[in-house]
């Protein structure tokens, strides 16, 4: 038989945690193998057992873990062929193994390193470890492998510390530490999942020249189908610790059998879709908004634009990187003259990376945050309300006009309150009707986002992160608001769970005639609900334009970019890395000189017809814009 | 059945699991459970009763403040009462057989001698008179609580006899009787002081957290240099202010206040930075953002969020505010006589000299080391329940 | 490097005006007490049938400015001390730095031995607590250290000084052999201080190393589930080497910032031992002082101590400084 072909091979490998007298089995008796040079995709919702099987590889889950089943190694520099999970966890062999042979990258990049250590300290300790290079030679070796991953000054980089670098740059840092050593096998827990799709592209493309570069093997853990399509070879699809299907790439895309891959990638959002096409998620929600629809008709009657957006700036006054806070600080403006009008019953798309600007604005909105400048003007039934302005009266109104869904599912519900505590918070502030109506609201809330009417007297913590975020859209719901300002509400779940959330919420939109401001980092999630979509980019809005339109025909490099960073489970559609893998604040510099600002004022907003508005140069023909 | 990864080298096999499959398996939204239905409060006393040590120093702590409201009933003697043939008699133990025979607990009589070359008074114990203990009895009348006249005790000696279960001190008043009624102010000045501090920290803490800004810098500078004195020095200090003429009542309340004065800068930090982090919270700016006024948001959202952290806190401080009047009294400084603190009773126990001679004097240090340890066990427990999703 | 000087400068900046409101919050203290010193002195001396030398107490009454309203009191006071001058011990008839002398040295010294021993203590037990979580070893060292805690101060002293008795038949107490007192340092006295010194230091360090043993245990079993700490592990480093090299280098800065905790607890043990034990530190005559009112003595040996413990928070916030480069680089918090 032929031994050595296989890198890593795991044979019936079972891992279980004693938990409250019994115990959970997090890993049931999985196979797999990994081959020489090649990608495993490891695929699975969160608590399907991925990560605890990387780490169980590792040999860094908790002691507590029990584990049984064989995990074999073929060493291919030594040609040895070792069954990991016999070796003691903390014994000479698996320590040379680790982090040498191989290595591993995990999915907080913030908490990753330790902030006591530099950078360089960090990835040098891993040298220190496993060869016997002079620290000189450890050094250089340290700083080739921070510019190869992309440190534009690597002996700069080597003595900074993990705080002075961004998500992404940590990021960058965390593989360089796992690969300095020349693995032959890289295991990569979510390694983008913390991250926006922009960075999460560079990241991705990163890995993949390295891998191909190296020759090494990866396995690559991921719930994103999206992101496995640009970077597998072969696919092991999870759920519940067991293996549901697996096979080589192809094979999985054009022929999934199982119905859960099948759910999984139909959940992933598509630009190739239909727009009228409806994702389906794997658990589907039944919407009952009946008892909710009363709460339509006071829509339609006034103007047509619910909210005005006009110049708007917002500038914050930023620590300086090496102060103790003496001295002038620079401000930076993290929203720089935004204009734009919500329409009654449409769904605008706020797009951007992490840092442009876009959850400052929505805060300005809601009035969590006061702007510098500009103006903001609401249509309620009442008349327009300066909402920047208003107070008493008119802001109660507002209050209950406009409503907000959080990103985070864990910290926006009060983990102290029952699920009808709230949902009936609004309705007790506002004064809304006596106990037992405030009760029926609540159930007819609960019904229309698809729980059981027992889920009223239950915790948040008894809920899944999915099934939170559906109370948090119930309670922005309770008032019966116009216009519902949904900030990245579904970043933090799963995909799998993303499609049901997003289907839910245009369920709502169509039977209450809602109105939605939707902000996300990722432009399918963004095509899929909205009508209208502006992209923002430090702080400025870019482009805007009706969704179709901008989705075809992207005129402005930053929407182009963010386009093709997102991964779709379509083996005919791949990443295109070349396009994406620079930081944005590198690409910025070749974007053609129509859209580069020279000095503050030369930009101004294009108009190229049909609602399509692009950020450029003032002076410039529109037909140039066009490529 | 085990999946097959595949020969060795070869393209993979597509696999495709036959088992049937249930999307829903992991949606919690299918049964409802005791768990899911348990608020807050419930998931912390799951989480405290874990805590087996810190669930038996609350209870034993109860039963401690329950007995401080029975003392007079409890105590053989009352506090004062003297028994002058009875000085510095030494702790009398407890005996069930006599000759080998049953009687039920009873002591030996103690006959006292005089040695004439160290002047000192030689106790020996009696083994032909058996003092049998009487229960439920009528002994020494009282006033319970200064309001009622009674004479039941739980124990008394027997008729003519005596019963010092831990000794008698210079003017042969029962040690025993006089800790029992020693903890009614020991205990107590202890969860004042705590109420004291508790106030304040809430208050002033709440308000730098809440508001920011000036308030919440001043409050900050104040602090600081509260805690860089050091606490006996200043609360010497402070009790040395009281006039000597001062009624016991009122130095009472004045070493409360003294302890409570200085200690509530570790609680007010404790609610600024709760405060600070759960203003981060997303709940919290929900509830602003729907409109809902400061007292609703502090009310409903805000103090719910620390009160268990703080309560926790609060516990782990009862003991320094313990120790404190204890040390305070033992050095004249704090409480004095007539009161009887178990500070007050250690200060008989104060030269070596006289130590050496009656060591039973040093035994009131027994119930403040056990109830320093109850309270910092109860407050660990408390603490390690305080944030059940942890 | 300039941020870092600029930091300590903001640093000792900070200190004044914390020094200022102490110094205001002391002398309203020992101002507080009705009567003054020479009223009781007057009395006593009455009481045993002397008569005082009113001239005397006139003349020491307007020297000290005792017909001044107090504000200007309290500048002549801290001025004086700005100077040297701390001002007159009307008990001792001396200057009250020629009454404090070697005193406030012994207290230094004690409170700075107790403080090293306390460390080098609760460092290991510590970590060994931390890495064998719920072993016997750590749940004897747990209940040792609490009993530590829950064991007061001066009933250690009395329990030490009870068994030395009973044992040696000898009493201990006093700092140094008693035919030192009034002599200049020499080394015989040296050794007499050192063979004197480790009850006081054993008395007043255990609260002090139990304390910090549980603040060590809790704060390292934090760090141990830490992120960064399987990063470490997933590089093949040896456990021990993991634990020394981040958690624990995590937990020297927590460490170092507990200084300003255990300062003043130390210098408290410290005050309340020295009466028991009859030390020649600071202790038993500021108790003296504040019940007869000597009121510069007792406010100059309150500012001392302060002084101290403000000092030694500055140390600690310094070298915090150095070693935590969240703080050197960005001068946030660490949290």
């Amino acid at each position: 038989m032929n031994e050595q072909t296989d890198l890593l091979r795991i044979e019936g490998l079972s891992v279980s945690f004693p938990l409250w007298g019994g115990s959970i089995h997090a890993v049931k008796n999985i196979s797999m193998r990994i081959r020489p040079g090649k990608v495993t995709a490891l695929v699975g919702e969160s608590g399907s057992g991925k990560s605890v099987l990387g780490r169980a590889v590792m040999g860094i889950e908790t002691p507590a873990a029990q584990t049984s089943g064989h995990i074999y190694f073929n060493d291919p520099d030594t040609k040895e062929r070792i069954d990991l999970l016999a070796l003691p966890n903390e014994g000479r062999k698996m320590r040379s193994i680790r982090g040498n042979r191989i290595g591993m990258i995990f999915q907080e990049p913030m908490t990753s390193f330790s902030p006591m250590h530099t950078v360089g300290n960090q990835i040098e300790e891993v040298l220190k470890i496993h060869t016997v290079l002079s620290p000189k030679e450890r050094q250089e070796r340290c700083e080739e492998m921070l510019s190869l991953v992309g440190f534009s000054n690597p002996a700069r980089a080597f003595n900074m510390y993990p705080f002075e670098l961004s998500g992404g740059m940590r990021q960058r840092a965390m593989i360089a530490m796992a690969l300095v050593c020349g693995p032959s096998l890289l295991i990569a827990d979510e390694p983008t999942t913390a991250l926006d799709v922009t960075i999460q592209a560079q990241i991705l493309k990163l890995l993949r020249d390295l891998q191909s570069r190296l020759g090494m093997a990866m396995l690559l853990i991921t719930h994103d189908l999206g992101v496995v399509a640009s970077m597998a070879d072969e696919v092991v699809v999870v759920y519940r610790g067991e293996v549901m299907e697996a096979g080589p790439v192809d094979a999985i895309f054009r022929n999934a059998r199982h119905p859960y891959t099948k759910g999984l990638m139909a959940a992933v959002p598509d630009f190739e879709m239909p727009r009228s096409a409806r994702l389906k998620p794997l658990r589907e929600i039944e919407v009952d908004a009946v008892g909710l629809v009363d709460r339509k008709k006071h829509a339609e009657a006034h103007s047509d634009v619910v909210l005005s957006v006009r110049n708007v700036s917002k500038s914050f006054v930023t620590k300086r990187g090496g102060g103790f806070g003496l001295g002038a600080s620079p401000s930076t403006l993290a929203v720089n003259d935004v204009s734009f009008d919500i329409r009654r019953g449409e769904t605008l798309g706020l797009v951007g990376e992490s840092g442009c600007g876009k959850t400052t604005l929505s805060k300005i909105l809601m009035r969590g945050v006061t702007a510098d400048a500009g103006e903001v003007s609401f249509q309620s039934e009442r008349g327009p309300i300066d909402v920047l302005n208003a107070r008493g009266e008119d802001l109660n109104l507002l209050r209950q006009r406009i409503q907000m869904v959080f990103q985070d599912p864990i910290s926006s519900l009060s983990p102290r309150m029952t699920v009808r505590n709230i949902v009936s918070e609004p309705l007790e502030i506002h004064q809304r009707g006596d106990a037992k109506a405030r009760l029926d609201a609540v159930k007819r809330l609960i019904r229309a986002i698809g729980l059981p009417e027992n889920a009223m007297g239950r915790y948040p913590h008894s809920f899944s992160g999915g099934q939170r975020q559906r109370i948090g859209i119930a309670r922005a719901l309770a008032l019966g608001p116009d216009l519902l300002i949904c900030d990245e509400p579904v970043s933090a779940l799963d995909v799998s769970i993303q499609a049901q959330i997003l289907n839910l919420m245009k369920d709502l939109k169509k039977d209450l005639g809602l109105t939605y401001l939707f902000i996300s980092h990722n432009l399918a999630v963004v095509n899929y609900m909205a009508d209208r979509v502006a992209v923002m980019y430090a702080g400025r809005i870019v482009e805007i334009a009706p969704c179709d339109l901008i989705m075809r025909n992207p005129v402005h490099p930053y929407t182009k970019k963010l386009l093709a960073a997102v991964p779709t489970p379509n083996l005919d559609r791949p990443l295109d890395f070349a396009a994406i893998g620079q930081p944005s604040a590198e690409a910025r510099k070749q974007w053609a000189r129509q859209f580069q600002e020279d000095a503050p004022g030369d930009l101004a907003h294009a108009d190229l017809g049909e609602g399509h508005l692009v950020l450029a140069r003032r002076n410039v023909d529109v037909r140039e814009l066009r490529p | 059945m085990t999946t097959k990864p595949g020969t060795d080298g070869d393209v993979l096999p597509h696999y495709v699991r036959e088992a049937p499959f249930d999307p829903y398996a992991d949606d919690a939204a299918s049964g409802s459970s005791t768990l899911d239905e348990a608020s807050q409060l419930k998931l912390m006393w799951w989480r405290f009763r874990r805590h087996k040590l810190a669930l038996f120093s609350g209870i034993a702590l109860l039963i401690m403040y329950f007995m401080i409201v029975i003392v007079e009933f409890l105590a053989p003697y009352k506090v004062h009462t003297r028994n002058m043939d009875h000085i510095f008699a030494p702790p009398q133990s407890v005996h069930l057989f006599h000759d080998g025979q049953f009687v039920g607990p009873f002591v030996y009589g103690q006959k006292m001698t005089l040695d004439m070359t160290t002047l000192r008074r030689v106790y020996s114990e009696d083994t032909g008179e058996v003092q049998k203990l009487r229960f439920f009895c009528r002994g020494e009348p009282y006033r319970f609580w200064g309001l009622v006249d009674a004479n039941l005790h739980l124990v008394c000696p027997a008729e003519n006899g005596h019963f010092f279960l831990l000794g008698t001190d210079r003017l042969g008043r029962d040690i025993f009787s006089r800790i029992l009624y020693g903890a009614r102010i020991s205990l107590t000045i202890g969860l004042l002081g705590v109420a004291t501090s508790f106030v304040l920290g809430i208050v002033i803490g709440g308000l730098a957290g809440y508001w920011g800004g000036w308030f919440d810098l001043v409050v900050q500078r104040i602090i600081e240099m509260l805690q860089s004195i050091p606490t006996i020095p200043l609360w010497l200090a402070l009790a040395a202010i009281m006039p000597v003429d001062w009624s016991p009542l009122l130095v009472y309340l004045g070493i409360t206040f003294i302890l409570g004065l200085l200690d509530w800068t570790g609680l007010a930090r404790a609610v600024r930075s709760k405060l600070l982090a759960l203003r981060e919270e997303d709940y919290v700016l929900a509830a602003q953002l729907m409109g809902a006024k400061s007292p609703r948001i502090i009310g409903r959202h805000l103090v719910p969020g620390f009160m268990s952290h703080l309560i926790a806190s609060a516990t782990l401080t009862i003991p320094s505010m313990i120790l404190g009047e204890t040390t305070l009294s033992f050095l004249g400084l704090g409480l004095r006589p007539p009161i009887t603190s178990w500070g007050v009773l250690l200060t008989e126990a104060r030269s070596v000299s006289v130590l050496a001679l009656y060591p039973w004097l040093l035994l009131p240090v027994i119930p403040v080391i056990f109830v320093i340890l109850a309270f910092n066990f109860l407050g660990d427990g408390l603490r390690d329940a305080a944030d059940p999703y942890k | 490097m300039r941020e870092m000087i600029r930091y300590i400068a903001w640093r000792f900046m900070v200190m004044i005006p914390t020094l200022l409101l102490i110094s205001m919050l002391i002398f309203t203290i020992i101002e507080l007490p009705p009567g003054d010193f020479f009223e009781s002195y007057v009395e006593e001396l009455k009481a045993i049938g002397e008569k005082a030398d009113m001239q005397e107490i006139e003349d020491l009454k307007a020297r000290y400015g005792f017909d001044q309203p107090m504000p200007i009191r309290y500048l002549n006071w801290v001025g004086g001390m700005l100077h040297g001058d701390f001002g007159y011990s009307f008990e001792y008839r001396m200057p009250v730095s020629d009454v404090v002398g070697d005193r406030l040295w012994l207290t230094i010294l004690v409170s700075t031995v107790t403080i090293i021993l306390t460390w080098l203590l609760a460092f290991p037990i510590g970590i060994y607590s931390a890495t064998h979580q719920y072993s016997w070893g750590d749940y004897g060292l747990t209940l040792f250290g609490l009993i530590g805690l829950a064991v007061p101060n001066f009933v250690l002293a009395l329990i030490l000084m009870y068994l030395a008795n009973i044992w040696f038949g000898t009493s201990i107490g006093h700092l140094m052999d008693q035919k030192y007192l009034s002599q200049p340092m020499s080394w015989e006295k040296f050794k007499s201080i050192l063979e004197h010194i480790w009850i006081p230091v054993i008395i007043i360090g255990t609260a002090g190393t139990a304390g910090m043993v549980r603040r060590v245990r809790a704060n390292l079993l934090d760090e141990l589930h830490k992120q960064y700490v399987m990063t470490a592990r997933a590089k093949g480093l040896h456990p021990f080497k993991v634990l020394m090299k981040y958690p624990f280098r995590m937990s020297l800065n927590f460490f170092i910032s507990d200084i300003g905790s255990i300062l003043p607890a130390v210098i408290s043990g410290a005050e309340i031992t020295a009466v028991v034990l009859s030390l020649e530190t600071t202790g038993p005559m500021l108790i003296r002082a504040l019940q007869a009112q000597d009121m510069y003595l007792a406010g100059s040996f309150l500012m001392f101590l302060a002084f101290l413990t403000v000092v030694g928070v500055l140390v600690s916030d310094i070298a915090l400084a150095i070693l935590d480069p969240r703080i050197r680089l960005r001068g946030g918090s660490t949290k």
